[in-house]
């Protein structure tokens, strides 16, 4: 039963740590890593580690994704009107 | 070099990571072994100093000096990206004005905000006894503070979140995981060794040090990741550069 | 279980490395370096799972009653954590210090130094 769990938690994380990869735009790949985090949190939760899995939960699902949205909102401030200009010529 | 050309370096380089990582894999004890004589011996370090968690007793008992450095480099993250996010003499600052909330969020912000404050206290408090403690805890606190944010606005956060007192704290509880390994020094013993009495094991004031050093981490990563995400957020809402004022004039 | 999740803290290292090698935004090389250090957790906590045990908590477990996994790791795998958010907001802070002096965040267009 236990082993069921760990290899399905195990592959959740898997494919979602590959599509945090493949996924190019920041923004959307702050999404998955939020839910990679969340994955780990219940992988680490099957394995019979709290205290990891606690960490990696508020790390992992808020703390990280947050900076990242963050920078990406501050970074894209300054793009959106280059894109504006392009159009424009 | 072209991307091409770092493609295929990394390609190379995966083959022979794979390769060795992949045997070294086959040699080590297979998932689940009942072999775990550092595990064993952590345990039996952990009863004896009269730890219910012995993953708190781990970090700052047994390996207390290694949870030092993980504390200076939490605190010289935060002076790092004190500095590397300051304003800058170009940028100009404008305060964000209030968005609209819906009055269900504002309830549940509010209604979630001390609840989440005192889980975040309770999970640093019982460190020593439930999995937990100062480093999970002040995550939760730093993180529940910004629900503030969520339901009401930059304002309403902005006085929840003294920053000057904040950096104070963070400074004073990063230095006192210090003074108490001086402490324990001045007292005739190793630095930071466990000399405190050991108290009633599963009560919440056994483990000698250990009650101590997890508040002193609880405080210091709740006020420097507050502080952190503090940085970010004037850089990512009210600061605005040069560029951007002409962009805008146009 | 055999060796599988060793396996899968590799294939998660191998490809964060390759995106963070293809990567043409700093933002996303970060991202792609926060899943390469989910790999260390991955293969510790692997190393340290025990079959039949549970957590190393004794407040509600009388000692010797049960096996419990390996703390040790655990204990190396909470300090890992933490230490990956504070590099993760270390870098992301450089990055928009780098977009303002710099005016980009592809690393391709990041060639020379400028004061």
């Amino acid at each position: 039963m236990n082993d069921w769990l760990i290899g399905l938690a195990l592959a959740f994380t898997v494919a979602t740590a590959t599509v945090a990869v493949l996924t190019r735009d920041p923004a959307k790949q702050a999404v998955v890593l939020s839910a990679l985090g969340l994955g780990l949190a219940v992988l680490f939760a099957v394995l019979q580690a709290p205290d990891v899995a606690l960490s990696q939960l508020a790390v992992g699902t808020a703390l990280t994704p947050l900076l990242i949205l963050l920078t990406v909102r501050k970074i894209s401030r300054h793009r959106a009107p280059d894109e504006h200009d392009e159009e424009q010529r | 070099m072209t991307a091409r050309a770092r493609l295929l370096l990394l390609l190379a380089a995966a083959a022979v990571i794979a390769a060795f990582f992949a045997a070294a894999c086959t040699e080590l004890p297979p998932f689940g072994t009942a072999s775990h004589p550092y595990g064993e011996r952590a345990v039996a370090a952990a009863l004896a100093h009269r730890t219910a968690n012995v993953v708190s007793s781990v970090n700052f008992d047994i390996r207390a000096f290694d949870t030092l450095g993980e504390e200076s480099m939490l605190f010289g993250t935060v002076l790092g990206a004190t500095l590397l996010l300051r304003r800058a003499r170009d940028e100009r600052h404008h305060r964000a004005e209030a968005g609209r909330v819906l009055p269900t969020t504002r309830l549940f912000g509010s209604l979630l905000l001390p609840v989440t404050l005192v889980v975040g206290v309770y999970i640093v408090a019982h460190g020593q006894l439930s999995p937990g403690g100062g480093f999970q805890g002040g995550v939760v606190l730093a993180t529940a503070l910004h629900l503030a944010y969520v339901a009401a606005d930059h304002r309403a956060l902005r006085r929840l979140r003294p920053l000057t007192v904040l950096d104070v704290t963070d400074c004073a509880a990063a230095a006192s995981f210090t003074l108490v390994g001086l402490a324990t020094l001045a007292a005739g013993g190793a630095f930071l060794q466990n000399m405190l009495p050991l108290g009633t094991f599963n009560r919440i004031t056994s483990g000698g040090t250990v009650p101590l050093l997890n508040a002193a981490v609880g405080v210091e990563v709740a006020t420097g990741l507050i502080v952190l995400i503090a940085h970010f957020l004037d850089q990512a809402v009210e600061l605005t550069d040069p560029e951007e004022h002409r962009k805008e004039r146009q | 279980m055999g060796v599988w999740p060793y396996l899968a803290a590799g294939w998660v290292l191998l490809v964060a490395l390759y995106g963070l090698v293809t990567s043409r935004n700093l933002v996303h090389a970060i991202g792609c370096l926060a899943v390469a250090q989910s790999s260390t957790y991955l293969l510790l906590l692997a190393v340290g799972y025990r079959d039949g045990g549970t957590a190393p908590v004794y407040s509600d477990l009388v000692p010797g009653s049960r096996p419990v996994v390996d703390p040790v790791v655990q204990a190396l795998a909470l300090t890992d954590v933490v230490v990956g958010a504070t590099v993760t907001a270390l870098l992301l802070a450089l990055t928009i210090q780098l977009r303002k002096r710099h005016r980009t965040v592809d690393p391709q267009a990041l060639a020379g130094l400028k004061g």
